[in-house]
């Protein structure tokens, strides 16, 4: 299990790997709001915690299909499905390395990015926390819905469509946590069902991929 | 150690071949001959498990089977050793099978090379020395000769004697001779399954989604 998440991440970082790509897109995203909604500190700081979500969400999303569709193209999966490693396995590493590679920089990142949308000081700590929670659901999600549609050729819209609506809970609870720490309130039940969601998909969601995976292998 | 009885196996939801029996003891080489379109990567991915058979049995003991797609599953970004190092790894058989595989297939002046320079035939060698990390006895090798030239072709064929020498056993679709004397040919193509609309078997599975 070990070999295969430093593989994923020893491909990640290697050129053409997609290294960086959530990052950038999140660090553009965060630099062009203040610049298209105005410098307005007030204005910035009311819709930070959401656009910051909203951001982390996105740049996760952009590289979901690469998940499975790269093993998928050049027969990996196929002789991962048929070697020793479980194939709930298979997919929990490849979350885990999808979160490394793509939540894990977000979460670092994201203080740097706050100051920029004028976010709070007391809601900074709070930002890091819920994306530290939250983000590893987004991967687990996503590689579910990455499972579901391996092997269909430019199955990225058919991805997005299946995985946004079940990113909705994430994204109201992580922004709720955030909003509550900018507005000095006590930021602990969505923390607690964001926390939720997270350890209920990760310990469910391999199980379902690995189904779906074993149905598009046949 | 590999019996197949009454197995039929379906490509898309219809069945393609049907009746198919052989068995394997150790030493044994089976190669399996017919048409394009015959069936045989099916009848070679529903013995890997990768797809349940729609009628049949196969036993087999359990982890022994190991397989060999028409892709080679390498990873172009990684070197010549770590491809094979994850695949030893995952398979467990440690840093000393992965240098006697590369000795084995002629790989080693290639080792610190990006999977991606390497020739076609070069990669089809790589993907083929993966066999020797596995460490399992039943092999299923598709179309394991693609791109290779005579002189890789005679390696290939020494490897699959070694390991039936050692013990193991084998089943390969290929068109061309390897020179295998403990191979047996099977036809597949009398037993190609009736179309559906003869009266052929369809899968219920993908039936359900038609």
């Amino acid at each position: 299990m070990g070999a295969l998440l430093i593989r994923d991440l020893r491909l990640a970082i290697r050129a053409g790997g997609g290294f960086g790509l959530g990052l950038g897109f999140f660090l553009i995203l965060c630099v062009l709001i203040p610049l298209g909604v105005g410098p307005e500190a007030g204005r910035l700081a009311s819709i930070a915690p959401g656009i910051l979500w909203v951001g982390a969400l996105l740049a996760c999303l952009l590289s979901l299909d690469r998940i499975f569709a790269l093993d998928w193209d050049d027969g990996s999966l196929d002789l991962l499905a048929t070697a020793p490693l479980p194939l709930e396995a298979v997919v929990a590493m490849k979350a885990l390395a999808h979160w490394i590679v793509t939540g894990l920089p977000l979460v670092i990142a994201a203080p740097v990015l706050g100051v920029l949308l004028h976010l709070p000081g007391g809601a900074q700590g709070w930002l890091v926390v819920s994306l530290a929670v939250g983000t590893p659901a987004l991967s687990m999600i996503g590689a579910f819905g990455a499972a579901l549609t391996v092997g269909l050729r430019r199955g990225g819209l058919l991805l997005s469509l299946l995985v946004l609506p079940l990113y909705v809970p994430t994204l109201i609870f992580g922004a709720e946590i955030v909003r509550r720490g900018a507005d000095g309130m006590a930021p602990a039940t969505p923390l607690l069902l964001l926390a939720g969601i997270t350890l209920g998909s990760v310990a469910l969601l391999p199980f379902a991929a690995a189904a779906a995976l074993r149905i598009n292998l046949r | 150690m590999l019996r197949v009885q009454g197995l039929c196996v379906a490509r898309g939801g219809i069945a393609v071949l049907e009746g198919v029996e052989f068995a394997l003891e150790p030493g044994q080489a089976l190669v399996l001959r017919g048409p394009n379109g015959c069936g045989k990567t099916t009848l070679l991915r529903t013995l890997a498990g990768l797809q349940p058979p729609l009628a049949g049995t196969i036993s087999v003991p359990q982890d022994s089977l190991a397989y060999a797609s028409h892709a080679d599953g390498l990873k172009p970004m990684l070197t010549v050793t770590e491809n094979l190092a994850f695949w030893a790894a995952v398979f467990g058989t440690g840093a000393a099978a992965v240098a006697a595989a590369l000795d084995r297939m002629n790989l080693a002046p290639l080792a610190a090379r990006p999977a991606q320079n390497l020739s076609a035939g070069q990669k089809r060698r790589l993907g083929l020395a993966r066999m020797l990390l596995t460490g399992r006895p039943v092999w299923a090798l598709d179309e394991p000769t693609v791109s290779l030239d005579a002189a890789s072709v005679r390696l290939f064929a020494d490897m699959v004697r070694a390991h039936l020498h050692g013990g193991g056993a084998a089943v390969i679709a290929t068109h061309i001779d390897l020179g295998l004397s403990e191979a047996t040919v099977l036809d597949l193509a009398p037993f190609r399954a009736r179309a559906p609309d003869q009266g052929g078997r369809r899968d219920a599975f993908d039936e359900a989604f038609a």
